[in-house]
């Protein structure tokens, strides 16, 4: 994880600071809360507790009971009360204790969240913020470790967006509360603790664009999340073995910068698309697809690869938990046999 | 902590001459409108499906009457009357179920989704008590921006089988939030009847989970309803805290358009229909001396009038453009 401190810079000239992907979380909400009275936060044991993660520690005690809610363990009916609020010109930010815990809150996000703008003839607004802690490496199993992400960037009305660094972490959820409609954050639970320079003011990352993070020449390699550090330690052990790999953060599943990814898939020719979520029907195949269907498609030098979870729910024992999603060194190895066999 | 008693809902004044008259004339308003999609229906000028509410008047009407402009109604699939009941134009809805771009959603909603936000209803709902947590979190809206509104939350006796029903009314209750919970109980959740479903059948006994008053009224009384409505509405802006209030009512006609009415015996629907609440109203309003016959033929005139000019808006209204089908998916139509 020691890769994430050299990949983010500030703005010219910005005080940045090093700091953690939870407290640029922290930061970001606050700074809403203090910005715009409509903002306000709701969801499990996010008050005193100080959420699971301890994103949200002492918001409380700043902006007190009325503007950082501790709902009762009843995530549908939150994700209902947060619509309606929303609706009804609030801004709320809703977290999930883990994302895990949103399927209990499908309906309100899928039937409700949504479709209302579009259902109303775009006469209704949702600026509804869900976060939702994801991913697996800490233990916790099946119900707790899960990348859903794909399934809600199959659905039109929302945005999906994942952000792989402090420095995104803070400027992606600012925007998404600036954002008329539902978008929902992705955020890994494994990087919480990593830190990064993060501008100490209030800043916006633009929700669909994705970056590059390090610019290469014989092969694109589309990550997501947590796989963004992945990407760039393999990146740097094939720069060993003589090979230049470029590293795009996705940062965006929806909308997707198909626009950034044909581009650079032109340069290098060859694409490995990697992500945490399971492979089958994954944001992967959306890439590749995307890839197939465009110019790009008459430069590529070898076939597209995907690597994702394991078809399985995350197992527990350390050793299948590893095994069940891409490290460093499948990765290595997949971009590897790309550029020296073309398969 | 006090249990707060149905007693507290049942003390609204009556409403006087002039809001008897709006009443009635709202409810034949929705009557006729009922009528008429069944009927534009039947010939084909309208797709889909549709929840008539006929039989159901005075349940919407007696809870919007005393509603103001910024109050808000969250509705259900059986949602034409609380629209109509909340002062929406029925020329737009006309146009919305005839899918025109005129329509309240520009004809990307049909009958289940008719809304008017601007006009404080939030949305009929085509799910199941959909509408039941985001009534809670627009009166937790209101709360925050020191509003003196309310939200009306209709739904269904099927609704309240639903785990959305226990949440929206547990988190309303414990903020003492300025929501009222009217339960329509028409008996039947589309086949399945309250006794097969409800191991408590008595939707108001169930306040008592959610620290807030609950009343069981005559859904066919306009007069019961807007009681309880008034006291609840009153309750609620007073900063009171929630209601829930049950209106024993009945659909006349099945419960879409596939219904064959297997599942309930042509007597019932018979006794039923001798308990319309359109014509008790009338007799009331007679008996009372507020309206004559005459005053109600005048307003039966007015409405009808009031329908086939809406019918002509709608019939006449553009077609949404085919081009447009990804607009409004997001704000400035952006899609992924």
């Amino acid at each position: 994880m020691n890769a994430i401190v050299s990949i983010d810079t500030g703005p010219e000239g910005a005080a940045c600071r090093d700091i953690s992907y939870a407290d640029a979380i922290h930061e970001a909400l606050r700074s809403a809360l203090e910005a715009d009275e409509r903002v306000f936060l709701l969801g499990e044991d996010i008050g005193v507790y100080g959420g699971a993660f301890q994103v949200t520690r002492d918001l409380v005690h700043r902006f007190g009971e009325g503007r950082v809610i501790d709902t009762p363990i009843a995530e549908l009916g939150a994700a209902g009360v947060a619509v309606g609020a929303a609706l009804a010109g609030s801004r709320p930010v809703l977290e999930f204790q883990f994302s895990d815990f949103a399927t209990l809150a499908m309906e309100q996000i899928v039937n409700q969240a949504a479709k209302l703008r579009y259902m109303l003839g775009g006469n209704a607004s949702v600026p509804l913020v869900i976060r939702m802690p994801a991913g697996a490496g800490t233990g916790a199993a099946a119900q707790h470790s899960q990348s859903l992400e794909a399934w809600f960037a199959h659905v039109p009305g929302l945005k999906v967006v994942q952000p792989a660094t402090p420095h995104d972490a803070k400027g992606l959820l600012l925007a998404a509360i600036d954002d008329p409609d539902p978008v929902v954050i992705f955020e890994h639970k494994l990087l919480y603790k990593t830190t990064g320079p993060v501008p100490a003011e209030a800043y916006r990352v633009p929700i669909g664009k994705a970056a590059i993070r390090r610019p290469g020449r014989d092969i694109t390699i589309v990550a997501t999340g947590i796989m963004v550090h992945r990407a760039l330690e393999a990146a740097e052990r094939l720069a060993g073995r003589g090979h230049d790999a470029e590293v795009i953060d996705l940062r965006s599943l929806r909308p997707l910068d198909t626009a950034t990814l044909i581009d650079s898939v032109t340069r290098t020719t060859r694409l490995l698309c990697v992500h945490e979520s399971v492979k089958m029907l994954g944001i992967g195949a959306e890439i590749s697809a995307a890839i197939a269907e465009s110019a790009a498609f008459d430069r590529l030098d070898a076939p597209i690869r995907r690597l994702g979870g394991a078809d399985c729910p995350i197992p527990y024992a350390p050793g299948l938990e590893r095994a069940a999603v891409p490290q460093v060194e499948d990765i290595e190895a997949a971009a590897a046999r790309l550029i020296e066999r073309g398969e | 902590m006090d249990q707060p008693t149905a007693d507290t809902l049942t003390q609204a004044p009556p409403p006087d001459a002039a809001r008897q008259r709006e009443a009635l004339r709202r409810m034949l308003l929705i009557r006729r409108f009922e009528e008429a999609a069944e009927e534009a229906y039947m010939r084909g000028a309208i797709h889909g499906t549709m929840h008539l509410s006929i039989g159901q008047e005075a349940s919407a009407v007696g809870a919007c009457l005393d509603l103001e402009t910024g109050d808000y109604i969250t509705s259900t699939h059986r949602g034409h009357g609380h629209c109509i009941a909340k002062g929406a134009d029925v020329a737009r809805m006309f146009a919305e179920f005839f899918g025109r771009e005129t329509g309240y959603c520009r004809g990307r909603g049909g009958s289940m989704h008719i809304a008017d936000i601007a006009g404080g209803n939030l949305g009929a709902n085509g799910i199941v008590g959909g509408g039941l947590p985001i009534a809670t979190g627009a009166a937790l809206a209101i709360r925050q921006q020191r509003r003196a509104a309310v939200v009306m939350c209709f739904f269904g006796d099927g609704a309240v089988n639903e785990g959305a029903f226990h949440e929206a009314l547990n988190m309303a209750g414990l903020w003492k939030l300025p929501v009222i919970f009217v339960c329509e109980n028409n008996k039947y959740g589309m086949s399945v009847s309250t006794e097969r479903s409800m191991a408590v059948p008595r939707v108001a006994e169930r306040a008592r989970a959610y620290g807030m008053p609950g009343v069981r009224v005559d859904g066919n009384d306009l007069f019961a309803v807007h009681r309880a409505a008034g006291a609840a509405i009153a309750r609620a802006r007073a900063g009171g805290g929630p209601s829930l209030i049950e209106a024993e009512t009945y659909r006349l006609r099945g419960h879409s358009r596939s219904d064959r009415n297997r599942y309930r015996s042509k007597e019932e629907i018979e006794h039923w229909r001798g308990l319309d609440p359109i014509p008790r109203l009338e007799r009331a309003m007679r008996d009372a001396g507020v309206l004559d016959a005459a005053g109600i033929a005048a307003l039966r005139a007015e409405v009808e009038a009031e329908i086939a000019a809406a019918i002509a808006f709608a019939e006449g209204s553009p077609v949404p453009d085919p081009g447009e089908v990804t607009r409004d998916v997001y704000e400035g139509g952006i899609a992924a």
